[in-house]
């Protein structure tokens, strides 16, 4: 053992107590998995033993995490058994053109905020913050009749346009752009840049990680979105992957394999997105949250 | 920055006019919506403030529970002592005594008068029973967040992994829990019946337990996601001299907590809570729809639940908007009541 760096007393169990909190809040993502690989097939169940199911007689935890033969075919026969594919493009295309949309609002909106001046910029602003306070209910019953006025209801229109625009981000946005120095702007004024060329060369450039991480937080919004598309929308065509998860629980209510591999093709984007723009995750928690 | 009058306009015209288009006028005809009976297939009908009347109102009993005249005497007491605690708050007579006033007097209005819609104040009781959690959560949080905010092994490993529960999300990890709280096969009973033979609850089946359900998911979703990456934010602004003066003068760990890191949070804690309140009041929704149908016998059914089940199962337009609406009033008064009491006790 080396002494160079001991760790205290105290720290150790610091550290202990972390593993154990690490190992709470991640077994139930494993029991996803380990339920995701058994199988309610009753022909398996017999070659393998009631392990390989979800209704073991063994009730231990640690025992019964895996089955014997870990059944990868569960993850296919989700797309077989619905139309997962179809759930898939759908909330990609729609998390992806939302999220792409409310960048463009939002950051041209920020930008006239932020850095221009006119006049009645300060009430408009305050009304964008003021609805910030308004649940999302409230909005939610008229749009919906606006909407099947319109003959809207249960198209992509619905589910792309109206989520286009935030008062949200138009807020993050024009936060981070107030901190940008003006001697840069200045700079390509005076080297004849309208205001169009100063927002597209000068303060989009520099704002990449608040553009990143408002665009992260809105994709995800966006995947995991469920009252919006359950009240808009009702053919299969148009479902979302959230309202596809949900039928397929009425049409396999009791297939706990079937259910958690569905469950686990829903999250797996998610995942990829943590692992990949971590830091971003890090600063727009800090974004809305750090005061002087 | 100089510029023509016009280009402000331009950039703002796409979210202005979405903005004006999807938002502000929603609320206007919300407001409007919630003065009118409407079942979207006949024509509105104006009702004035009859939907709030359904919700809100109360009718006098046919048959009080206690004698009216006990109950005069009563209600004159709770006058007096209210009377005289207005009139002495400026002496320090305790917030406390205050409410137990209210709550009495509540307590006895409450035998001459029924509620107009029980469910209605059931389900306001739920939201407010969920928003319990919270306070857990944020203990969660800062509690991980100190153990976090030390040299330890491994540290960007264990923030990855408390991080992870925030951010899975939705109606897949709402069908997770769904099969952990299981009665028969779920994760938690089966480790309860390690240790106690008999078993668990019937957690999302039995009317008792299935907040508490709901509290313990969002505990797990919640407590190592941003609001810990704030405190940890929080605490790594705290002079590390201040411990050091505190432990020369002999102060143990618990006691250096509570006198120095409490109170160097504060702001951290007052912005989470608020944030917390207004996201928590309005939620509920989708875990209750996913994992229980907003029962058992209405049990885990919030407001936003019951805005919606007016709304677009009975097609009740005007009293999901006024619903919505008493929502927005009660969130409004949550965060000021919370500002003024935080403001006087945030330590900067």
């Amino acid at each position: 053992m080396r002494t160079r760096n001991p760790l205290s007393l105290a720290k150790t169990g610091g550290l202990l107590l972390l593993v154990a909190v690490g190992i709470t809040m991640l077994y139930p993502l494993l029991w996803m998995v380990g339920t995701a690989v058994k199988t309610n097939d009753p022909e398996a169940l017999l070659r393998e033993g009631a392990g390989a199911g979800v209704f073991p007689d063994d009730r231990n935890i640690l025992r019964n995490l895996f089955p014997p033969v870990w059944h990868w075919e569960n993850f296919p026969e989700v797309f077989r058994v619905s139309p997962f594919a179809r759930y898939y493009f759908n909330s990609a295309v729609i998390a992806l053109v939302v999220t792409a949309g409310q960048l463009a609002t939002s950051s041209l909106a920020a930008y006239a905020f932020g850095r221009l001046i006119f006049r009645g910029r300060e009430k408009i602003f305050f009304l964008y913050l003021a609805t910030l306070m308004i649940p999302a209910s409230v909005t939610l019953i008229p749009l919906f009749i606006m909407m099947s006025w319109a003959g809207l209801v249960d198209s992509y229109f619905v589910l792309l346009v109206p989520p286009m625009f935030s008062a949200y981000g138009t807020f993050m946005l024009r936060q981070f752009f107030k901190g940008i120095p003006d001697e840069l702007e200045e700079a390509a004024c005076i080297d004849g840049c309208n205001a169009l060329m100063r927002f597209v060369h000068v303060v989009l450039p520099l704002s990449g990680p608040a553009l990143a991480t408002l665009g992260i937080f809105t994709f995800l919004g966006n995947w995991q979105s469920f009252l919006y598309p359950l009240v808009m929308v009702s053919s299969d065509r148009l479902k979302t992957i959230p309202l596809g998860l949900l039928d397929f629980v009425d049409q396999n209510s009791a297939n706990w394999p079937l259910l958690m591999a569905a469950s686990i093709w829903s999250i797996l984007p998610v995942i990829g997105i943590f692992l990949f723009g971590q830091r971003f995750f890090v600063s727009g928690t800090r974004l809305g949250g750090v005061k002087g | 920055m100089r510029n023509k009058p016009l280009t402000p306009w331009l950039f703002l015209a796409p979210s202005v006019l979405g903005f004006a288009a999807f938002t502000l006028f929603p609320i206007v005809f919300s407001l409007a919506l919630a003065f009118c009976a409407w079942d979207l297939f006949r024509p509105p009908r104006w009702v004035g403030w009859d939907n709030f009347q359904q919700l809100l109102g109360f009718t006098v009993r046919e048959a009080p529970s206690i004698p009216p005249g006990l109950g005069v005497i009563l209600l004159a007491v709770c006058l007096v002592l209210a009377a005289g605690v207005i009139l002495r708050l400026r002496g320090g007579v305790r917030l406390g005594l205050a409410v137990g006033i209210a709550a009495v007097a509540i307590f006895v209005l409450l035998q001459f008068l029924e509620p107009v819609n029980e469910r209605f104040w059931y389900y306001t009781g739920n939201t407010f029973y969920l928003l319990l959690g919270l306070p857990l959560s944020m203990a969660c949080s800062l509690g991980l967040a100190v153990l976090l905010n030390q040299t330890i092994p491994g540290r960007n490993l264990f923030r990855l992994a408390f991080f992870l529960p925030s951010i899975v999300g939705g109606v897949g990890i709402y069908l997770l829990w769904k099969w952990i709280f299981n009665t028969d096969y779920g994760l938690i009973n089966s480790v309860i019946s390690l240790v106690h033979p008999a078993g668990g609850p019937a957690w999302l089946e039995s009317r008792a337990w299935a907040k508490n359900a709901l509290i313990i998911m969002n505990i797990w979703a919640t407590a190592g996601g941003a609001n810990m990456v704030l405190y940890l934010a929080a605490l790594q602004n705290v002079d590390p001299q201040l411990h050091e003066a505190a432990c020369l003068d002999g102060a143990g760990k618990w006691h250096q907590f509570l006198a120095i890191t409490w109170p160097m949070v504060s702001p951290t804690t007052a912005f989470i809570l608020i944030m917390g309140i207004i996201g928590g009041f309005q939620g509920g929704f989708d875990a209750a729809y996913v994992m229980t149908r907003g029962g058992p016998a209405g049990a885990t059914t919030t407001l936003s639940y019951f805005i919606y089940e007016n709304g677009f199962r009975y097609f009740y337009m005007g009293r999901a908007a006024a619903a919505s609406w008493i929502l927005f009033v009660m969130v409004l008064g949550l965060s000021l009541l919370n500002w003024k009491w935080m403001s006087s006790r945030i330590t900067y």
